[in-house]
């Protein structure tokens, strides 16, 4: 088992003959991702690297069953590819894309209330269950299949927590970034209530950042409803307050969003917080016995 | 992006919120003839990108032109320290000369994003001139609030609401409605981050004016907004931070001694992180990008460098799609184009490579002419990082 993603994932990539959405297209395909084609406006109708090509979501849609999505069109245009992937009910809408305005996104939640469609991301590096599918920007190779499901809000610290799991020879169900943006679609929570319901999930990894209040949500949702172990590390203790850490949505404002709250939060809903980026796996090791 | 109040209220002004009658300059000599053409009496504001101005010394009151000149060149040049700027303070380039108004209350009004509801977010108070973040923690009930529908904007019987939950009626709660609907229609328009009025200053005749205005904006959206983007004072700015921003690289200059470079935003917090487990501090946040690119890391070590307090680097480096064997060319490249250029690296280089090709990369550091210290995984990286900078400060 697995969540979101899987043997069942069929892909559409939208940006698919930009640089990077040909490169991540041919990288998920690669990995043995059903990758059915992509969308980019003003080029259906032909190939590229042997996928087809759509001028809009809805014709990809009709004519070729997809039910995901891979986002990588320009920051100016993603909010209005999200809206077009959900209006033609594509299931699973993964946005990579990093710096689309909060406004965008502010009106993309609004329009995507009430529909079906779930996003991943902006901002993310997609999701991946490991021997299925990928979908995303994630190196395929560092992931092995396994027990233990992981979240986070970062890119490259996942692959770290992920190498970490993989050495300690425990493999993953799903890995899933959840983005780094102040607005997102999926929060720890949906993710946190998927790998509840899933039956070979045995410990999530929860890795979380400065800024805002996913976690602490998470954490009092994790104490109601969650009796597998759940190993955290929160990013940016050492951040100065005030300062954007590189993602939009990592910043302290107003003395809210701290490294310290959220460990705090996660240590009460019963946790194993790790101080330690290097001490993800191996807590999730001896938390497995 | 931040932008000064003098320039917040000029954008507010042209939304159409009442703010008081003003005056930039940077030379003392003109305050007197602006404060004799608002009747004698002004005040004189610093203009700098950090809050508490007031407390640290930079707003003062004029009784007469003299003073107004006198107060301007206090002002003007001096180093302003207030608890957003760090103890080494901002110079003050600019000051603003305003007519003095009558205080008779002072209120708080200001739009930010909740980032949990998705939707920007209208707050107001009876306690202006305190940070709302102090009331918020003292007395949140005290702060009446209106989610903001992105699709219609705000609604005037929220504006209504607002007025009255105030605490006014009549002429005063007219002009704070229509404030409240200027606020938020700058707001959306100009793809703000924040826009603050601490305080909106009601006066004896019931008149309202936004005494103080700050306006944040949202990076993402500078693409759009070119009338903004003119508006950016890069003095106000780190200038390493400038600079690397010009080469997409992400970097926030810090107090340590340790320099880091890392791809990936939540792996370079978590670098800094595990440093100052080992007992030292991180000099930077530094995220190269996600492909690390040879111009990238070069640009990286040169920006990094030249913070005088970096005794050693640590470089952590998570290599996905882009393969480490090409980073570790790129690192090396960078040092020896350094060297050539004149400034050769001279403090110790941590590297931790992990990922893909990560033997091919290791090799391409062992072979190169610089004396890497290699790690394998972050522990370790961070431990050796710690103890070249100690034999680095025995050695000195």
């Amino acid at each position: 088992m697995s969540i979101l993603v899987g043997k069942d994932t069929r892909l559409i990539v939208q940006g698919i003959t930009g640089r990077e959405g040909l490169f991540h297209a041919m990288g998920c395909r690669d990995y043995g991702t059903d990758v059915v084609g992509g969308v980019t406006p003003g080029k259906g109708g032909s190939t590229v690297e042997g996928f087809s090509v759509w001028n809009s979501v809805e014709r990809a849609r009709r004519e070729s069953g997809c039910n995901a999505t891979l986002i990588f069109v320009p920051p100016p245009f993603a909010a209005d590819a999200i809206m077009e992937a959900a209006d033609a009910g594509v299931e699973l809408i993964v946005c990579i894309t990093e710096g689309i305005p909060v406004q965008d996104m502010v009106r993309a939640k609004a329009f995507l209330r009430g529909r079906d469609s779930r996003l991943l991301g902006p901002n993310c590096p997609g999701l991946i269950t490991p021997g299925q599918a990928k979908v995303g920007i994630m190196p395929g190779h560092i992931h092995e299949p396994g027990n233990v499901g992981v979240i986070s809000r970062s890119g490259t610290l996942t692959y770290e927590a992920v190498w970490q799991l993989t050495n300690e020879g425990l493999g993953q169900t799903t890995c899933v970034g959840i983005g780094g943006d102040p607005i997102g679609g999926t929060s720890f929570i949906d993710v946190l209530a998927l790998f509840a319901e899933d039956e070979e999930t045995e410990a999530i990894v929860l890795i979380g950042e400065i800024g805002g209040t996913a976690e602490e949500e998470a954490a009092d949702w994790i104490r109601e409803h969650l009796d597998i172990p759940v190993v955290g590390f929160i990013a940016g203790a050492t951040a100065p307050p005030g300062r954007r850490m590189g993602h939009a949505g990592a910043i302290v404002a107003g003395g809210k969003g701290t490294a310290a709250e959220k460990k705090a939060a996660l240590a009460a809903a019963g946790v194993l917080v790790v101080d330690s980026p290097a001490e993800m796996g191996a807590r999730t090791a001896a938390a497995l016995g | 992006m931040k932008i000064h109040e003098f320039q917040a209220k000029e954008i507010l002004r042209r939304f159409g919120a009442r703010v008081p009658q003003g005056k930039v300059i940077e030379h003392p000599g003109q305050a007197a003839e602006i404060c004799r053409d608002f009747g004698g009496r002004s005040v004189v504001k610093a203009q700098i990108h950090a809050g508490g101005r007031g407390k640290g010394g930079g707003v003062k009151l004029a009784g007469s032109p003299e003073e107004a000149e006198r107060l301007a060149g206090e002002i003007l040049g001096m180093q302003l320290t207030t608890h957003q700027t760090g103890p080494e303070g901002q110079q003050v380039r600019k000051v603003l000369i305003e007519e003095a108004l009558d205080i008779e209350l002072e209120l708080y009004l200001g739009v930010t994003l909740d980032r949990a509801a998705a939707r920007p977010v209208l707050m107001a108070s009876r306690s202006g001139g305190m940070d709302i973040e102090e009331v918020a923690q003292s007395d949140p009930d005290a702060i009446l609030r209106e989610l903001i529908d992105p699709l219609l904007g705000v609604l005037p019987f929220q504006c209504r609401r607002i007025a009255s939950g105030l605490g006014f009626e009549g002429g005063t709660a007219r002009q704070i409605q229509s404030t409240v609907a200027t606020v938020v229609a700058a707001y959306l328009e100009t793809d703000a981050s924040l826009v603050e009025i601490n305080p909106l200053m009601v006066d004896s005749k019931g008149d309202v004016y936004a005494l103080d205005a700050k306006m944040n904006f949202d990076d993402n959206a500078l693409f759009r907004q070119r009338d903004v983007v003119e508006l950016r004072d890069v003095h106000e700015e780190n200038p390493l931070e400038v600079e690397a921003s010009g080469h997409g690289i992400s970097y926030i200059k810090l107090d340590g001694s340790i320099g880091c470079m890392v791809n990936g935003a939540g792996l370079a917090m978590a670098t800094m992180d595990i440093i100052k487990l080992y007992g030292a501090e991180p000099a930077n946040f530094l995220d190269v990008g996600g492909s690390a690119s040879q111009e990238a890391v070069a640009s990286a070590f040169r920006i990094i460098l030249s913070d005088p307090a970096v005794e050693a680097v640590l470089i952590n480096i998570f290599g996905g799609i882009a393969r480490t064997d090409r980073i570790a060319r790129g690192v090396v490249a960078a040092i020896d184009e350094l060297a050539a250029d004149g400034t050769p690296v001279g403090v110790p280089v941590v590297v931790r490579l992990e990922g893909t090709n990560v033997e091919e990369g290791r090799d391409v550091l062992e072979g190169a002419d610089f004396d890497f210290l290699v790690a394998d995984g972050m522990a370790s990286a961070a431990e050796r990082a710690v103890q070249a900078l100690e034999s680095e400060v025995a050695g000195s």
